[in-house]
């Protein structure tokens, strides 16, 4: 029952400073492009299906800093942050936002189908536990090679309603690929609460099934997302053996930028905002010593600048031209 | 006119959106019939990702009205076996892109066990939902699925284009003994209409003449029956008639409207919204070239979605869908117009 071990803090944790430092960095640029991301799709810049990852940013950046820059990550729809704390610049995020030739995908995907194949960030899947098995095949082509590369598939509780989330832990667990299973649970499948989705909520138990390691995690807590992911990456590529986190989390917006979220209290939001992970991390940082209050301010002033120019970029940017309609059909 | 509905003998009629005409067409008859219950995704407490099933909560309870797991293949299978023991299942796709997880239920079970069964079942489900493209939603939340379910014997296919259509056919599809697959479209649960306040039913297999006309037949279904008034709208400026004629149920086919329409006009042109190979307008054409061969003046030409999948960006995505411009364009073509 790793949820009521003792909370994993900074002094856990074997990261330098200027890592720890950098990992701020990126939850808070995660923060302030998905801030501009819903005020750009208010105002019409960005249409279609749009979902943010404000509130859950400990966990992709925290994951990805316990990963190696070889290892495959992958991720549902909501993928902004994944993406970015995998090193895709803003400019060309953006850019597949405004659906501009400049974008990542060249604007054919759009907010749900982002990708990275430099940084090894294989995706953004609109269906969901449709990736799932995506991850076992890449751990199959990674054992197959023997390459020691790790695929880390993030996924929402949502997925584990599905057949594809079972199917493909078993066949981690019986052909040891090495995959991290990494469920963000923030407690909402859309309108459902996970309780009214799964028989059994405490997610990271459905790796008994398949004799697998399984680990709660507090993902409002980088340091607990870094140890817990590290040492589940560590296994797969020693061993194989794949492993199931669940990361409790919480997303502070809707659904999508369309869905106005009633089906939660303010209270229950509130009391979520108030145990933001940037706070967190930035507390932790201020009592180590690691940073002070006014580089903070820099680096947020840092980071804004550089969001208003992924704007900028992506506004003067042209549409993609009209024959790339047929490019891409075909290799 | 082959339209038999008891909307031309009852001259009352009211304006309601095409989601409120679904909404009321499940309310009755989950009102008329205890059998009847809907599942689906955020159907209850959210009353609906479209807000088709707004109130039904509320007016039926939790046990007729349930919100699911994100498990189509589990729910829409549950929904087969329920309809073979008695009950009729209304099973709620959040959008169609989502049922291909639930294909394996529907094809191999739904609609081969009363016949594998030598008659021993019957499966009175309707499994409905958005079906095709709606704006910048990318390549896996942007298909037509008309043609990947029309294939099948044993299924009916059901493609509503007026609120009217929509409630008096859904009606007819709940008190079906087979399996209907229903298709809506995001972009038309806002789109307003009149429909008659008293009840109604619209048989399946019964097409209707959407507009008369003299020099074309456009054949349309679904989103693409306004889109095909648009396109008519702008032939009349050139001097053309084009008659639309809308199946509105693709599985059983009313081909004897289709043909008598192109018997009249000689020309024909199919718009359909999803993809052109092996789409609804081959079968269709096929079967115009097949009984009115003699009665044609041109080719018949279809207007399909381009054969990419859906592209994000928005002049991409515009040049990748059917048009009213494209529509004309091709009637044009039948008419040797330049
Ligand atoms: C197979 C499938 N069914 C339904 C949907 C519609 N849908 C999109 S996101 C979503 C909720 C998913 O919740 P969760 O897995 O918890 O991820 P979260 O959005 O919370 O990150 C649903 C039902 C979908 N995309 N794919
Ligand atoms: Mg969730």
């Amino acid at each position: 029952m790793a949820a009521k071990e003792k909370i994993t803090g900074i002094n856990d944790v074997d990261i330098p400073a200027d890592k720890l430092r950098q990992m701020y960095y990126d939850m808070l640029m995660i923060r302030r492009l998905e801030e501009k991301s819903a005020q750009m799709y208010q105002q019409g810049k960005i249409s279609g299906f749009c979902h943010l990852y404000v509130g859950q940013e400990a966990v992709a950046v925290g994951a990805v800093a316990a990963l190696s820059d070889d290892d495959y990550v992958m991720t549902s729809y909501r993928d902004h942050g994944l993406a970015l704390a995998r090193g895709m610049t803003p400019n060309v995020l953006m850019a597949e936002l405004y659906g501009k030739a400049t974008g990542c995908s060249k604007g054919k995907g759009g907010s749900m189908h982002l990708f990275d194949v430099e940084k090894n960030f294989i995706g953004g899947y609109g269906i969901v536990g449709g990736h799932l098995p995506l991850a076992i095949g890449y751990g199959f082509a990674s054992k197959y090679r023997k390459d020691n590369r790790v695929t880390a598939c993030f996924f929402g509780d949502g997925s584990v309603a599905q057949g594809a989330f079972h199917e493909s832990l078993n066949m981690a667990a019986l052909w040891e690929l090495p995959v991290v299973f990494i469920c963000e649970n923030n407690m909402y499948g859309m309108g459902t609460h996970v309780k009214r989705a799964l028989a059994h909520d405490n997610i990271y138990d459905q790796a008994q099934a398949y004799d697998m390691p399984g680990y709660q995690l507090i993902g409002n807590n980088i340091f607990d997302v870094y140890l817990k992911v590290k040492q589940a990456g560590d296994l797969a590529r020693k061993t194989g053996t794949p492993t199931l986190i669940e990361a409790r989390t919480y997303r502070f917006r809707g659904h999508s930028m369309s869905d106005p979220a009633t089906y939660r209290t303010k209270e229950e939001v509130d009391e979520q905002k108030g145990k933001d992970c940037l706070t967190v991390l930035k507390d932790a940082l201020i009592k180590e010593k690691i940073c002070k209050e006014d580089e903070f301010k820099e680096m947020d002033s840092e980071i804004k600048k550089i969001v208003a120019d992924s704007v900028e970029f992506s506004e003067k940017s042209p549409e993609p031209p009209l024959d790339a309609l047929y490019e891409d059909v075909f290799v | 006119m082959s339209t038999q509905t008891v909307a031309e003998t009852n001259s009352k009629v009211k304006e309601v959106t095409f989601r409120e005409a679904l909404n009321e067409a499940m309310a009755e008859e989950m009102q008329r019939d205890p059998n009847v219950f809907l599942i689906g995704e955020e159907v209850a407490e959210y009353n609906g990702a479209y807000k088709v099933s707004q109130g039904l909560l509320e007016k039926f309870g939790p046990e007729r009205v349930k919100d699911t797991p994100i498990a189509e293949l589990a729910f829409c299978g549950l929904g087969v076996g329920a309809a073979m023991a008695g009950l009729r299942p209304i099973v709620e796709m959040m959008t169609f892109n989502f049922s291909i997880l639930a294909m394996d239920q529907i094809i191999n079970n739904a609609i081969k066990i009363r016949y594998m069964s030598g008659g021993a079942f019957k499966c009175p489900l309707v499994v409905r939902g958005p079906n095709g493209a709606a704006h910048s939603l990318g390549a896996q939340h942007s298909q037509s699925f008309e043609s990947l379910y029309a294939y099948w014997p044993g299924l009916k296919l059901v493609v509503p284009g007026t609120c009217k259509d929509a409630k008096g056919l859904l009606k007819s599809a709940i008190r079906d003994d087979n399996p209907v697959i229903f298709m809506e479209s995001e972009l038309m649960y806002g789109w307003k209409g009149d429909i008659p306040t008293e009840e109604y039913t619209i048989p399946l297999g019964v097409g209707d003449i959407k507009r008369a006309g003299k020099d074309v037949t456009l054949v349309a279904w679904g989103k693409m029956v306004d889109l095909s008034l648009k396109a008519a709208e702008l032939l009349e400026k050139d001097g053309i008639s084009a008659e639309i004629i809308d199946p509105r149920t693709i599985r059983p086919l009313d081909e004897t409207l289709i043909f008598n329409s192109v018997k009249k006009t000689n020309r024909c042109v199919v718009v359909e919204e999803g993809h052109r190979f092996s789409g609804v307008g081959a079968e269709i054409s096929d079967r115009i070239q097949q009984n009115s061969f003699d009665h044609l003046d041109a080719p018949v030409i279809r207007v399909t979605q381009e054969d990419v999948p859906m592209p994000y960006a928005k002049n991409l995505e515009y040049a990748s869908i059917v048009t009213p411009e494209k529509v004309v364009q091709a009637v044009k073509k039948v008419l040797y117009i330049k």
